[in-house]
């Protein structure tokens, strides 16, 4: 699993976050290790509650302030080590090396101004110009993400779009600076089916022309099988399989990723009852023995139950990874 | 927008008119201006007279319309209380003491009130959030009289450093803007905080931070402008309430502006005079409204389109 070190373009080692609430501290990332290249596209799954979100905002660094703490590990991106930036060298990296496309389109552009002036804002910040030129690449950010007629739509303000027009809009922030990173938090969630495809064909088409490396978080392993290179699955604030994702739908090696693959319906064959997985994931502030997906688990043994597995090679080639004691015995 | 602003100013004008109808009413219901204004010896003749000379024989819309028309030409007749005074133009000769008063105590307000209000949004849960919070409590749980009463006790009488009441220099203006303004600060700081903490925590704001914008930015930019509409839209309440409210305060100072006047009229049921001083204050109070509306659409541009 080392052997990806050296060419990655973004790199997280061992990342901790700690959350402190009035019913005690947890770990929503707990002891994260993953990296991804340029042009490839990482899958980041589970259920609401497993960490994702929670990851994509220490990469950021934009944990809620009091709440929640990065407690270790290392984020690198290109080398270049994030977790030990000052604020003001952060911000920098923001929206120019790394950016985001948050979830939810009707909220996540402010109604109080136009999208171009929201689009140009960012381009200001880091590849500042004159107002000739930032109006030319702000109607161009629009263009890139097939907003038609984009020099009208500059004067547009949000709430004068529908939803996927809007979360055009918020990928054309995401772009415009042409980072290296685009996390992207469940982007698709609330655009209609439809909508969706064509949002999700869009970010292929961007990454192939900007060899940029997308993070996609969802919850949904349908997307995951279209869109994404490799895939890591994530249960109560830990990395349970991670690896590519061709091997992974083939042949998971960890129980919870084989009850989500196989919760997702398929259009084809028998019309079936839809499967779910049985119980629910620890409260975060439980304190959690064994494999915390033991409970659920229909393998689970004694063992399980109290001691927690560590991460091992699922396979000989190395860059499939799992935490299960039945991957440890095979 | 200039529809916009026209669809306002038309609708002020309409409640200012149902005004003058309540207006009228009032001084119908108080009994007949013939008690009030002959003497009790006065003939069955001179009362006809009088009756006849004043039009209270016409039919009452008629007098309406005769008082709705003198009203629109500012003329409320004359003071019944200071004669040779007409009504309006001792009302408006006060005017200007009560705004000098009055916009001290908006400035003083909006000084301490929105950056309080913001700082507490801000650093929610700090020490900063918790004086506002206190202060905020105990804004709203005194009587202004009484604060007044107090200033002067502390200011006036104990340590001499400000004058207990009139008017002239700038000193006299001081303990009654306060005694005004600390209600409204309260008022506006908890409004502005709460305005502030719903749309912080949007995700709009979010999306902000993840461009890499400065958490100032963030704050006076992204926050702000959104938030501001709550807080304005109680400014025109509190600027008219502070210009229009003075009334006890400035008994309290025997501070001679509009509120005085009103006072004094009503004990010595000077009719003309608190015509004059209820239409004032309602224009003063629709005026501070569409100043609000204007506002709006300066703070929120969408509102043009509307």
């Amino acid at each position: 699993m080392n052997t990806s070190q050296t060419d990655a373009l973004l790199d997280v080692r061992n990342l901790k976050v700690e959350v402190t609430t009035k019913a005690g501290s947890f770990f929503p990332v707990n002891d994260h290790s993953f990296s991804v290249k340029s042009g490839e596209t990482l899958g980041i799954v589970g259920e609401s509650g497993s960490g994702k979100s929670m990851t994509a905002m220490s990469l950021m660094r934009l944990l809620p302030k009091h709440a929640a703490k990065i407690r270790g590990g290392s984020v690198k991106l290109d080398g270049r080590e994030l977790l030990t930036l000052s604020e003001k060298e952060m911000r920098k990296v923001r929206g120019a090396d790394i950016s985001m496309i948050l979830q939810d389109p009707q909220t996540s552009l402010n109604p109080a101004f136009t999208v171009g002036d929201q689009i140009k804002e960012a381009l200001k910040l880091h590849a500042p110009g004159g107002r000739k030129t930032l109006r030319e690449r702000t109607i161009d950010a629009l263009r890139r993400v097939k907003v038609a007629a984009p020099e009208h739509r500059v004067n547009s303000y949000p709430g004068e779009m529908s939803g996927g027009m809007r979360q055009r809009v918020v990928g054309a922030i995401a772009i415009s600076c042409r980072p290296k990173v685009i996390i992207a938090d469940e982007p698709t969630t609330s655009l209609d089916v439809t909508v969706q495809a064509q949002y999700l064909r869009l970010l292929k088409e961007l990454q192939d022309e900007t060899g940029m490396a997308i993070l996609f978080i969802t919850h949904d392993f349908g997307i995951v099988a279209n869109l994404c290179h490799r895939v890591i699955v994530m249960y109560a604030g830990r990395i349970v399989e991670s690896g590519p994702v061709a091997k992974i739908f083939a042949k998971p090696a960890h129980p919870y990723t084989e009850a989500l693959i196989s919760a997702v319906p398929s259009l084809h064959g028998q019309k079936e009852r839809l499967t779910t997985i049985p119980g629910q994931p620890p409260a975060p502030t439980d304190i959690v023995v064994g494999c915390p997906f033991a409970p659920r688990c229909q393998y689970a043994d004694a063992r399980c139950h109290s001691e927690a597995p560590p991460t091992v090679a699922a396979d000989q080639s190395g860059d499939h990874t799992t935490s299960c004691w039945r991957a440890v015995e095979a | 927008m200039l529809r916009y602003l026209l669809q306002r100013g038309a609708s002020s004008l309409f409640a200012l008119l149902i005004i003058t109808v309540i207006v009228f009413s009032l001084s119908q219901l108080s009994g007949s201006p013939v008690d009030a204004l002959l003497p009790d010896d006065a003939t069955q003749e001179q009362i006809d007279i009088f009756i006849r000379e004043w039009g209270l024989d016409q039919p009452l819309w008629k007098q309406y319309l005769t008082f709705l028309g003198n009203a629109v030409q500012g003329d409320f007749g004359v003071s019944l209380k200071w004669p040779g005074e007409s009504a309006m133009g001792f009302v408006l000769d006060r005017m200007p003491a009560t705004l000098r008063l009055g916009g001290l105590a908006i400035l003083i307000t909006l000084i301490i009130a929105l950056p309080l209000g913001i700082a507490a949004a801000v650093y929610k849960g700090s020490a900063i959030d918790r004086i506002a919070q206190g202060f905020a409590l105990l804004g709203q749980s005194m009587p202004n009289f009484w604060l007044g009463i107090v200033l002067i006790w502390i200011f006036s009488v104990w340590l001499g450093w400000l004058p207990t009441s009139g008017i002239g220099s700038f000193a006299h203006l001081i303990l009654p803007a306060i005694a005004i303004a600390w209600f409204q600060i309260s008022a506006l700081a908890r409004l502005t905080r709460s305005a502030m903490l719903e749309v912080l925590d949007a995700e709009y704001i979010k999306l902000a931070r993840v461009k890499g914008v400065s958490e100032w930015a963030v704050v006076f930019k992204h926050a702000l402008r959104n938030a501001a509409v709550v807080p304005l839209t109680y400014f025109g309440i509190l600027a008219a309430s502070i210009l229009t409210g003075s009334v006890v305060i400035e008994s309290v100072y025997s501070y001679p502006g509009m509120g005085w006047v009103a006072i004094e009229a009503i004990r010595g049921r000077d009719f003309p005079v608190v015509q004059a001083v209820i239409i004032a204050y309602a224009v003063i109070y629709m005026l501070s409204n569409l100043l609000v509306d204007l506002l709006y659409v300066i703070v929120n541009p969408r509102i043009k389109h509307g």
